[in-house]
């Protein structure tokens, strides 16, 4: 009999089977472990980078967001943004920059916890960390909007520069600059973290698809017999 | 293994590789791929603007060698005096375009210097001649700070002829940081140079007077009146010339002229060239000889040879008189320790440089037509073998034949010298007016095709030919390339701008050896008269962009503790005291009104809170006769008695915006 907690956290493979065919069971560790390593190097990158570019600004004017931080010539920026009217960098995703690096270590150990779930929960633990890095950019999109739509209607070029969205991704031309917006580095290994998530949940079912089956087959049969033999 | 087992093996490694790809590609950005630039091949439009302004195919020859377009970065940067503007001139080499004017001995608005900024006034301050204001200077010879013998790019020193003074300039961010007046003297010359290491500044007299601004009638001449050369303690880590550690020679009063450091054999040692070793009195409204004539009648005059070591340890075991409470070596002292010799030197000579191993030291007579090398070699062999004769002030003096190297016919009226890497040595010939190329020999010998000791060819500039200055020319490893010559006379090479002409530097090509060293361009000095120059390699130095935090100070290159932050901005009273802690920033200052009472004492602190390359601001408060710089970073201070009442806008005086106007405040003085 099974309880409810082993249904969800499924069946283990028989160790003749595991010795018979290891890497069919090992496919999907590796592949939720690499995507766990991707997601914590991932925070050291920046996420996403603006460049300014100005004839005044020679080597250009650039920001980077890291999930819990900004970098770069933000004091700058900012010392210009007040001309348009637009608040400081540093007061956009406080709650989130500071509730970051919590997040991907839950998103982390929720992949970890995955490797040892054996059902189709495991798909419901991944889901997070998969999503990831679509709820950054939303996120980012979010706050461009929220900072460009809501410019102090006093600053000294209000009557010049109306509100506008900054784009998430691509070149935008506001005054004399040239805003080249990108995703970065720290993207890049976020989002080869949820492929290599997907396709660790493929070789995960491929392993455990089989043995849930027997499994829901031999209680069904048990089941069958128990009722036969009443 | 069937076709199924290897996809199952293969499948996760090839998987593996894509992901590590796509990793690296992450990681790696986009690196940049450098072009070489092509050569353009020049149309036949140039002949045709060449025809057009009359120029001749050495002249588009010089353009090419000189233009340099928007954005490209001089090769070299030459520190020049500013003669009697008082001021450092920073020049870009080749294309002779000034980049800035140093404030030092005279107040420069632009860079707020002597403006009301404390850090400004407190080193004006220190120039102060006998408690007096002299608030201009005749700057002569910038010496850069070299490590052993080779240029750093760290500090630059410039005296003042007029008042002997010495200054010292940060090249961190270009500003003077310290003036020392020299209290036995009241003018120099033979100021400044350095040691190979910089831990000595030398300046040399050059007018006797009584040591220590005494009185003594021109009767006593011979007994009362001295020259003298002061070697000032120099410390990197503090930024300062310590005046405690520093000291004097008592010399006699023949009018030393220019001095230099040995370097490496002769490393140790210091040379000075002296004239009017008659010891003319002038008098010429007397009946006397003018002093023209009267300090020419010898053919020799002496050079001064210091054992500069040794008199650092007389100077350190105490063996000094204290003058003006400064510690002078007495010339018996010197005599008996050791320290001071004399070569004969023809004749009124005007400049003793080292060659670039230490081996020679090269005297131009001016009113002998040779260049006189001696070997310093020879001079510590007729040390050595003693029995010397001396003058009349007891100084052993070392006989001529014994310590010549050489003497080289150059032309008329020879200055001084520099020195290229390839065995040549360039001597300003100011009656012809030229500079000469000449060859030197013994280690130089076989680093050109010419004759060693023979002149080589000489290039006639306009006009008149004080010093000259090549790439790091007198330094352990000249560089060549370019040589300036610092012309007094400009006559007709320029538009005529009245009576008082401005100076002409002269660059000259000499990159090329043999009889080839042309002209390539003349840049006009509208300022003073420049004496020397010294030229360096413009990668050696590493000025800041900004100052290095928000809130420095540069009179002590430290954060000051008046720094104030955006939101720290305040109004502080106590009594009649009015502190105001102000931020500037593009585009306003912070506060913008002050209301003070007449009679009050107002500080006022503006921190610059820019980071941005070249955001400086300005701060001018008319009616206080206040004008202030701040450079990105920088925490300036100025204090004054609000005296008289009324309303005063303060603004931002150096451009930094489209709404620069709009900076300004209202500062007002209730009665």
């Amino acid at each position: 009999m099974s309880t409810s907690l082993d249904k969800i956290i499924g069946p283990r493979a028989p160790e003749e089977q595991q010795a018979e065919d290891h890497l069919r069971y090992r496919l999907p560790t590796i592949f939720f472990l690499v995507a766990v390593v991707l997601l914590i190097a991932s925070v050291f990158l920046p996420y996403w980078q603006m460049t300014l570019q100005a004839p005044q600004y020679p080597k250009g004017l650039s920001v980077q967001a890291y999930i819990y931080k900004l970098t770069g010539d933000v004091r700058e920026i900012d010392g210009l943004n007040h001309y348009i009217g637009m608040r400081p960098l540093a007061e956009a995703a406080q709650l989130e920059r500071s509730l970051s690096i919590v997040a991907v270590s839950t998103l982390s150990l929720l992949i970890v916890a995955a490797i040892f779930i054996h059902t189709k929960y495991t798909v419901l633990l991944a889901l997070p960390a998969i999503l990831y890095p679509f709820i950054f950019l939303g996120d980012m999109y979010f706050w461009l909007r929220n900072f460009g739509l809501n410019l102090d209607p006093a600053a000294p070029l209000s009557s010049a520069i109306k509100p506008f969205i900054p784009p998430l991704l691509g070149v935008g031309k506001l005054a004399q600059f040239v805003t080249i917006t990108e995703v970065k580095s720290g993207f890049y290994l976020a989002s080869i973290a949820s492929v290599c998530i997907i396709i660790g949940l493929y070789f995960h079912r491929r392993a455990y698809k089989p043995l849930v089956d027997s499994q829901i087959e031999a209680e069904n049969q048990a089941e069958d017999e128990f009722e036969q033999e009443q | 293994m069937n076709l199924r087992d290897l996809k199952k093996y293969i499948l996760p490694f090839t998987l593996m590789a894509i992901i590590g790809f796509l990793i690296i590609a992450a990681c790696g950005g986009a690196g940049g791929t450098t072009e070489a630039p092509e050569s353009v091949p020049v149309s036949g439009d140039i002949n045709e603007i060449a025809a057009a302004r009359g120029l001749t195919p050495a002249d588009v020859e010089a353009a090419v060698k000189t233009y340099t377009p928007t954005g490209m970065i001089d090769e070299y940067v030459m520190f020049s005096s500013g003669g009697h503007s008082g001021q450092l001139l920073v020049i870009g080499m080749p294309s002779m375009r000034l980049l800035k004017v140093v404030g030092v001995f005279t107040p420069e608005p632009w860079q707020g210097w002597g403006y009301g900024a404390k850090t400004t006034m407190e080193v004006l301050d220190e120039g102060k001649v006998d408690g007096e204001d002299v608030l201009w200077g005749d700057t002569h010879h910038p010496a850069l700070s070299e490590t052993e013998g080779e240029y750093d790019g760290e500090w630059v020193f410039i005296n003042d002829k007029a008042n002997a003074r010495i200054a010292v300039i940060d090249l961190r961010d270009f500003e003077t940081k310290q003036i020392v007046k020299n209290p036995i003297a009241v003018n120099d010359h033979g100021g400044t140079m350095v040691t190979p290491d910089t831990e000595w500044i030398i300046e040399g007299g050059q007018y006797a007077a009584p040591l220590g601004w005494e009185y003594a009638s021109l009767e006593d001449y011979e007994s009362e009146y001295r020259g003298m050369v002061t070697f000032w303690k120099f410390d990197r880590e503090s930024g300062r010339i310590q005046y405690d550690q520093s000291f004097a020679m008592e010399l006699p009063p023949y009018w030393q002229d220019l001095c230099d450091a040995g370097k490496l054999v002769s490393d140790g040692w210091v040379f000075c060239n002296s004239f009017n070793t008659e010891m003319a009195t002038g008098g010429v409204e007397s009946g006397n000889p003018p002093f023209e004539a009267g300090a020419s009648q010898r053919d020799m005059d002496y050079m001064h040879i210091i054992n500069f070591d040794k008199a650092i340890e007389v100077a350190n075991a105490g063996q000094t008189e204290m003058v003006a409470d400064f510690p002078v070596i007495p010339m018996q002292t010197a005599i008996d320790e050791g320290l001071l010799y004399f070569a004969p030197e023809p004749k009124s000579p005007h400049g003793v440089d080292i060659s670039p191993g230490g081996e020679y030291m090269v005297v131009s007579g001016k009113l002998d037509p040779h260049v006189t090398t001696y070997s310093f070699e020879k001079v510590q062999a007729a040390i050595e073998a003693g029995g010397f004769e001396t003058d009349d002030y007891g100084i052993p003096i070392l006989a001529f034949d014994d310590v010549v190297e050489s003497q080289v016919e150059v032309g008329l009226g020879p200055l001084h010298t520099q020195f290229g890497p390839d065995g040549y040595a360039y001597t300003s010939l100011f009656l012809e007016p030229a500079v000469a190329r000449w060859t030197l020999g013994g280690p130089y010998e076989d680093l050109n095709e010419d004759p060693p000791w023979s002149l080589v060819t000489k290039t006639f500039v306009h006009y008149n030919v004080g010093h000259i200055a090549a790439a790091e020319g007198d330094t352990v490893s000249p560089d060549g390339k370019y040589l300036v010559s610092l012309n007094k006379w400009a006559i007709d090479r320029f538009k005529n701008v009245g009576p008082l002409l401005p100076q002409n530097f002269q660059l000259i090509d000499i990159g090329q050896p043999g009889t080839t060293m042309p002209l390539l361009y003349d840049m006009p000095i509208g300022i003073g008269e420049p004496h020397y120059a010294q030229i360096i390699k413009a990668d050696k130095l590493e000025p800041w962009e900004v100052y290095p935090e928000i809130g420095w100070n540069p009179g002590t290159q430290s954060p000051d503790p008046n720094a104030t932050m955006t939101g720290e901005e305040r109004i502080e009273r106590d009594g009649n005291n009015v502190d105001i802690y102000m931020t500037a920033v593009r585009s306003h200052f912070t506060p913008e009104h002050v209301e003070i009472k007449q009679g009050d004492h107002v500080t006022w602190h503006i921190t610059n809170v820019e980071r941005a390359y070249d955001a400086t601001h300005g701060f001018s408060l008319p009616g206080y006769n206040i004008n202030v710089s701040i450079e990105p970073g920088e925490t300036a201070s100025f204090e004054f008695d609000a005296t008289h009442d009324g309303v005063f806008s303060y603004y931002c005086s150096e451009f930094c915006s489209a709404l620069h106007l709009e900076m300004v405040g209202y500062m007002l003085v209730e009665p």
